[in-house]
């Protein structure tokens, strides 16, 4: 089947459905296509909560500070700027869509703090955030009537003439490929947490959205900035929310101490995020560690606290671990978390391919630079998720109707059903992709060195040639999750390329990429992004971009 | 540890193994359900693993042919809900070891919801029920200004954070006994939602929602089974949901319903004579100007009647019911 519509939004969590809902609200044909259920989508895992300066003691130019500090000067500034200043609005909409924002005594907004922030500034709904947003967007777009294509796969970009001109999909209910064809492309299908072993991410983070944007030609940027979440759960990985820190909760190590006192002396336990994992990192390499772990301790808060507050983490650690945080800390750990590269957009969401557009994870503004704070995620998603579904629109009306494209839809049929009739040589997916995992995350993790770089990049040729061999194991055609799986790694092997590759150029350490072989910041080189352009078969062509800098000069950074 | 899982499987396309066990039809009112092959997998796996985990196991090491949903993992995402041994669940919030009986654990979609394939059920029927109660606030007017929230206590959002909480996954409408025979009610999950919008102090159509939600197939539908209740992961608790709606939607006029009736005219006895009147219940709940109602409930009468099943022609008051008066005065309310 081929489906006209003016304007394709790829995934449906926060970014995805806001650039749809402004595209339907300027008039556009809209259509969402997303290999889940939107209520699916990650953006409900993000627990703690969205930053904005609404507060009279607050200011824009404070949040664009503690973002930028918090990037490691890596964030553009004139975007971080865009970001801090729509932000108040932003979430006041959200409110006024229906968001159960908890308030303050007066009945306004209230706050709670967060890492690496000067004010508390972190609006919120119990540890729940991204789900009663998400929710809430969700209702807003059935409200709104837009189309969306659920449990639709998309396996290629549709190029036409050098544009972006719509996306071909897989029906898994029905196991037949459509061509959505249309005027302008918004990919917003989020992170690459599988890529990691272990991640918080959830099992459909598969980076789709990098490969197909670089395949189609648009360049990916500091793709090196892999951030390490401090609490993730002893064990499962699952993701204990910065909430908790911001609530009160300490960092103990197995003396009992509040160890933060050594790294952050003034922040403490609410240090930037790449400050504290390696905070982590360091007590545990020192002996004083708990079988890998350390303790988040939320006793003293008080049950009120815990239940009313945070009641999913305290769940999650009674299920997962059976500790009531009530009465025990809990074991956690430096956990992958967030892809702070990503595909290269300018504040509009624009990419370097006319008619596609980026929003959310898979997007580089760069707001996050080198280490994103917490929750400005969601904030990114909703300010540059509206930003593209206007600009996507904007673009889609002065753009004639795209045609053609059967010869697209032929070849990924065909390209489909050789992958089904690939012989069983002995290799598996879910192997395969376990051995990528464990290898990013040993050799391209906390800490990464110039020999464990290269040794990173062999590994990923060795597993490409592997992929060559990978047979799926299932050769129906209804929901074929087999088939998908193996289409994933595909992408997956393109992000973890395109990170190691980033990771082997940057010769300092900024942010989450330490690099232990050259261990200090060097402004003097590195204040630039690095874009990696693919190039086929050949190796990926590299350009540096300044680092937009218009009113904070970089400065040595201490928490 | 080693586990055993028994997996019902569907395939529309006739791929089966050839060691799947053909298992017997649902039973009624489920008996359309197309009938699963059980395929059964021994997986081993950390005493403290879920179900989930074996499925996934299964999946990637022993057979990719096993179609399932599942995305985080952790009871956020709502993906994984199906039957395990015959309740419905999210498989990554269950235990293996407290799901087994008679040494093995049966997994498969419910037969109370379409199936796609395997472990993946078409929740049609969940989402357009979200959809019918229109999910969506209707903001009360004037809306603040750009840069103003509504002004509320933060008692009345918390309090919506147990409705806020549902993931949609399912569950509740899976087990829900009112749905199994009814397809026109709303189900648990819409009602909690609906709940979600009328709770709400901004929104404008308080009285508009409880009218619709009191037409049949809403809140006066369901039968208080508690299945809702005992299967939702989240504790959304949609039955509760559904009192609160029910006393809501009276306390703003709308008895004009069987159900209404039928819970006045279940009061108005047991105040009456401290029990229950079971011979003029049907009647007064349908409406006693009602003569067509009345008629359609002949039939049923009849059959009660012929099966002896009749409640005595005689109700006589239970000794002491001026007690009984005396604590309906004390409550208050309605019945006073």
């Amino acid at each position: 089947m081929i489906a006209d519509h003016d304007v394709i939004v790829m995934g449906a969590g926060l970014a995805g459905m806001r650039a749809a809902l402004e595209a339907a609200r300027l008039g556009a044909d809209v259509a969402v296509v997303t290999k889940v259920h939107p209520i699916r989508s990650h953006s409900s895992a993000a627990q703690g909560g969205i930053n904005a300066a609404i507060g009279e003691t607050d200011s824009w130019e404070s949040h664009a500070f503690d973002t930028i500090k918090g990037s490691d000067y890596l964030a553009d500034q004139d975007a971080v700027e865009v970001m801090c200043r729509e932000a108040p609005q932003d979430i006041i909409e959200f409110e006024h869509m229906g968001v159960i924002f908890y308030r303050n005594e007066e009945g306004k907004l209230g706050t709670r703090a967060f890492g690496g922030a000067s004010q508390a500034r972190t609006y919120f709904v119990g540890d729940i955030t991204g789900q009663a947003l998400l929710v809430t967007l969700y209702d807003q777009i059935l409200k709104a009537g837009v189309k969306v294509y659920e449990e639709w796969f998309a396996t290629s970009l549709y190029m036409d003439g050098g544009a972006c001109r719509g996306v071909v999909a897989l029906e898994m209910v029905t196991g037949e490929l459509h061509l959505l064809r249309s005027k302008a492309v918004v990919v917003a299908s989020g992170g690459l947490g599988r890529l990691y072993e272990p991640s918080t991410n959830a099992l459909i983070c598969t980076g789709d959205g990098y490969s197909l944007a670089y395949r189609a030609g648009a360049p990916l940027m500091d793709m090196s900035m892999v951030q390490y979440h401090p609490t993730t759960l002893a064990g499962s990985g699952f993701l204990m929310t910065e909430a908790a820190r911001g609530e009160g909760a300490y960092l103990l190590n197995s003396l009992g101490e509040r160890f933060m006192k050594k790294y952050a002396p003034n922040k403490m336990e609410l240090a930037a995020r790449d400050v504290t994992s390696r905070a982590e990192a360091t007590e545990i390499a020192e002996g004083r560690g708990i079988d890998g772990n350390v303790l988040l301790d939320l006793r003293h808060l008080g049950p009120d606290v815990i239940l009313k507050k945070l009641p999913q983490i305290h769940e999650m650690a009674l299920d997962y671990l059976a500790i009531d945080m009530i009465k025990d800390p809990v074991p956690v750990r430096p956990g992958m978390h967030y892809q702070m590269g990503g595909v290269k957009t300018d504040v509009e969401g624009a990419t370097a391919i006319a008619g596609l557009y980026a929003a959310g994870e898979v997007a580089c503004v760069s707001v996050h630079g080198g280490n994103r704070l917490g929750a400005n995620s969601l904030l990114d998603t909703i300010i540059f998720g509206r930003r593209s579904g206007r600009a996507s629109a904007g673009y889609a009306k002065g753009t004639a109707a795209s045609r053609g494209g059967d010869d697209l839809l032929r070849s990924e049929q065909k390209r489909l059903e050789d992958l089904l009739a690939r012989p069983y040589t002995g290799e598996t997916c879910a192997g395969l992709r376990l051995e990528l995992a464990i290898m990013m995350d040993k050799l391209v993790g906390l800490y990464r060195s110039d020999a464990g770089l290269h040794e990173a990049l062999e590994a990923l040729g060795g597993y490409r040639k592997r992929y060559e061999g990978v047979a799926v194991g299932d050769k129906g055609r209804v929901f074929n999750q087999a088939l998908t799986f193996v289409l994933e790694l595909g992408f997956m092997l393109d992000c973890g390329e395109t990170i190691i590759r980033d990771a082997i150029i940057r010769k300092e350490s900024r942010g989450a990429h330490t690099h232990v072989d050259y261990p200090e910041r060097n402004d003097t080189d590195w204040l630039k992004h690095t874009l990696l352009t693919y190039r086929g078969d050949a190796e990926p062509e590299v350009t540096h971009v300044p680092v937009t800098i218009t009113r904070w000069k970089p400065e040595v950074r201490s928490y | 540890m080693q586990f055993t899982i028994e997996v019902g499987r569907y395939n529309t396309e006739g791929r089966y193994a050839e060691n799947a066990v053909t298992g017997e039809p649902f039973p009624a009112p489920w008996n359309a359900s197309p009938v699963r092959r059980y395929q059964t997998y021994a997986v081993e796996l950390p005493e403290h693993a879920v179900v989930l985990d074996a499925l996934i196991a299964i999946r990637e090491y022993q057979d990719q042919s096993l179609a399932v949903r599942c995305a985080c993992r952790s009871a956020i995402c709502g993906s994984c809900a199906m039957w395990i041994n015959g309740h419905a669940n999210l498989a990554c919030k269950s235990k293996l070891a407290e799901f087994t009986k008679d040494g093995k654990t049966r997994v498969e979609s419910p037969p109370s919801m379409p199936i796609i394939r395997d472990l993946v059920s078409d929740l049609k029927p969940l989402w357009e029920k979200h959809l019918a109660v229109r999910p969506w606030l209707e903001n009360k007017q004037p809306i603040p200004g750009p840069n103003t929230e509504y002004r509320v206590p933060n008692a009345s959002m918390e309090e919506l954070i147990q409705e806020v909480s549902c993931i949609s996954c399912s569950a509740c409408l899976m087990d829900c006994e009112s749905f199994a025979v009814n397809p026109d009610f709303l189900g648990p999950q819409a009602l909690a939602q609906a709940y979600r919008y009328v709770g709400d102090p901004r929104d404008d159509k308080t009285k508009e929602r409880l009218g619709e939600l009191s037409k049949p197939g809403g809140i006066w539908d369901c039968t208080h089974c508690f299945e809702c209740v005992t299967q939702c992961p989240k504790g959304v608790a949609p039955l509760d949901q559904i009192l609160k709606l029910r006393k809501m939607a009276v306390d703003a006029g709308y008895t004009n319903n069987a159900g209404t009736r039928h819970a006045d005219a279940f009061a108005e006895s047991v105040k009456h004579s401290g029990r229950l009147n079971e011979l003029t219940l049907m009647p007064k709940s349908t409406g006693l100007l009602n003569i067509v109602g009345q008629l359609k409930t002949l039939p049923s009468a009849i059959n009660m009647a012929r099966a002896g099943k009749l409640p005595p022609l005689i109700h006589k008051a239970i000794p002491g019911v001026a007690r009984i008066k005396k604590i309906f005065e004390r409550v208050g309310g309605r019945f006073k």
